[in-house]
């Protein structure tokens, strides 16, 4: 690499990121197109498969605690093993799925914006889960004889833990949206990165740092980081707020 | 109020755990009317005799039959306060049309139920406060309210006062009494001799997980029938 005399090689790669980070300020700050059209689908994406996660994940937690089925300890199992799904998997199989070639190619749904709601909801709905029925294991312990006590059956039982728990389950919820929000692989694998279509947050990062392209990267990347801080203090404060009233 | 569900008759009722058994061979008939107070030192298994007759244990052998039915169906005659009561986080009044709307009420029975319930346990001024922001003896009197207004032909009470100052616990058998008076079935636990004596017409006894006694209460407390039972009114009976 050549360089000026008297400026060396780590200097000149601090301007650069400098530099970066300058390019990177500006486009958030004058809400640059391009970056709030791939910021937008983002949250699109990723809040979609955090709620459909939320209401296929949060009830199956509380349903496992509950109710006594053959292979439910095997469900728990495979819960907390899911926790750790790969992505890339999981974009392969959704993308084996939704091919042209696959059993639901005929839904047109490749490199959509609705694959890719579909890979992050499978790979979202077992930290759900997981993260529910622990909570609501504990709860269910305290709750228990009272909730039977007052009649309530099984379904209702699990509904009134599902409001008690609340609070809590945020937490859960948001350990999802975590996963999701952070999430490239399966993404990358069924959307295609396609500009103006299926572009995300995480996959613009990953290729405009593999073309050089570090301000825009960078800018994303602070967004990235922007976002989950409110979403999650927003989620404190509700669950703070609400907590003390009740 | 007529009678339903009730006698309830507990024939040969065990209760292991552990390998333990906790409750031996229990042979008990509760019929309405009377106030029965099940008395026994800690361990002799009170809790679980009212945790078996409420349905929230099943017995390890024996039977527990109510009247001419299921126990399913007696469910809905019957209720219990715990010692600690779980109070869901919502209001006062909520607390209490929750439990009305299990059975079913629509809203506006449900609302005036409510009222009532909150009005006769002395908490109608607090019925939009958060219940779990309540003292431990307004949550036991909510619990009583709640209890209350599904009108149980039997209420099963587990040491409600045990954890309460003496105004709670006045406050609190008052109410255990009006509700006595509505013609409510009462069964309570207790190892406080002088609480028993105020509200007891009837005394179970239990000592090793064994009925050792069931009297009146002014003759079980003047001339226990058993060596334990008398030495537990004198204060001297060992665990």
């Amino acid at each position: 690499m050549m360089v000026a005399p008297g400026i060396s090689p780590r200097s000149t790669s601090m301007q650069q990121i400098y530099d970066a980070f300058a390019t990177a300020l500006r486009l958030i700050v004058t809400l640059d197109p391009g970056l709030v059209e791939i910021v937008r689908l983002s949250l699109e994406v990723s809040l979609s498969a955090v709620g459909l996660a939320a209401i296929i994940g949060l009830p199956l937690g509380g349903a496992v605690v509950l109710f006594a089925f053959p292979g439910r300890r095997a469900l728990v199992v495979l819960l907390n093993s899911l926790m750790g799904l790969p992505p890339v998997i999981v974009g392969l199989v959704v993308y084996l799925l939704l091919s042209r070639a696959g059993p639901f190619g005929v839904l047109g749904l490749l490199f959509s914006p609705a694959a890719m709601i579909l890979a992050q909801t499978i790979l979202v709905t077992p930290i759900v889960a997981a993260l529910a029925r622990q909570f609501l294991e504990d709860l269910w312990s305290e709750y228990a004889d009272q909730l039977h006590s007052l009649g309530a059956h099984r379904g209702q039982a699990l509904l009134t833990l599902l409001w008690e728990g609340r609070f809590s389950l945020t937490t859960a919820v948001l350990a999802g949206f975590g996963r999701a929000s952070a999430e490239v692989g399966a993404v990358m694998i069924v959307g295609g990165n396609i500009e103006h279509a299926t572009r995300t947050m995480t996959t613009a990062i990953a290729l405009e740092t593999s073309k050089g392209d570090l301000s825009l990267a960078l800018g994303l990347g602070l967004l990235l980081m922007l976002l989950s801080l409110a979403i999650n203090g927003a989620a404190y404060l509700i669950r703070d707020l609400a907590g003390r009233r009740l | 109020m007529n009678a339903v569900a009730l006698p309830l008759q507990l024939s040969g009722v065990v209760w292991e755990a552990g390998g333990q058994r906790r409750l031996d061979g229990i042979d008990l008939s509760i019929e309405a009317g009377a106030r029965t107070i099940v008395l026994g030192p800690n361990g002799a298994g009170k809790s679980l005799l009212l945790r078996l007759c409420h349905g929230l244990l099943q017995p390890s052998a024996g039977k527990i039959a109510w009247r001419g039915s299921a126990g399913a169906e007696a469910a809905g005659h019957q209720a219990m306060v715990f010692q600690r009561p779980i109070m869901l986080r919502r209001s006062v009044a909520a607390n209490v049309g929750y439990a009305l709307n299990l059975r079913g009420l629509n809203g506006h029975d449900r609302r005036a139920r409510t009222a009532a319930a909150l009005t006769s346990t002395g908490l109608s001024h607090l019925a939009a406060q958060p219940a779990r922001a309540l003292s431990v003896g307004e949550q036991q009197r909510l619990a009583l309210a709640r209890a209350w207004a599904i009108e149980p032909e039997i209420l099963w009470l587990d040491e409600p006062t045990a954890s309460l100052d003496p105004a709670a616990t006045f406050a609190v058998e008052g109410i255990i009494e009006a509700m006595h008076r509505a013609g409510c079935k009462i069964v309570m636990t207790t190892h406080d001799l002088v609480q028993a004596r105020r509200l007891a017409d009837e005394i179970v006894f239990l000592h090793h997980g064994r009925l050792l006694e069931r009297q009146p209460a002014d003759r079980f407390f003047a001339n226990p029938a058993t060596a334990e039972g008398a030495a537990f009114v004198a204060g001297t009976l060992s665990w």
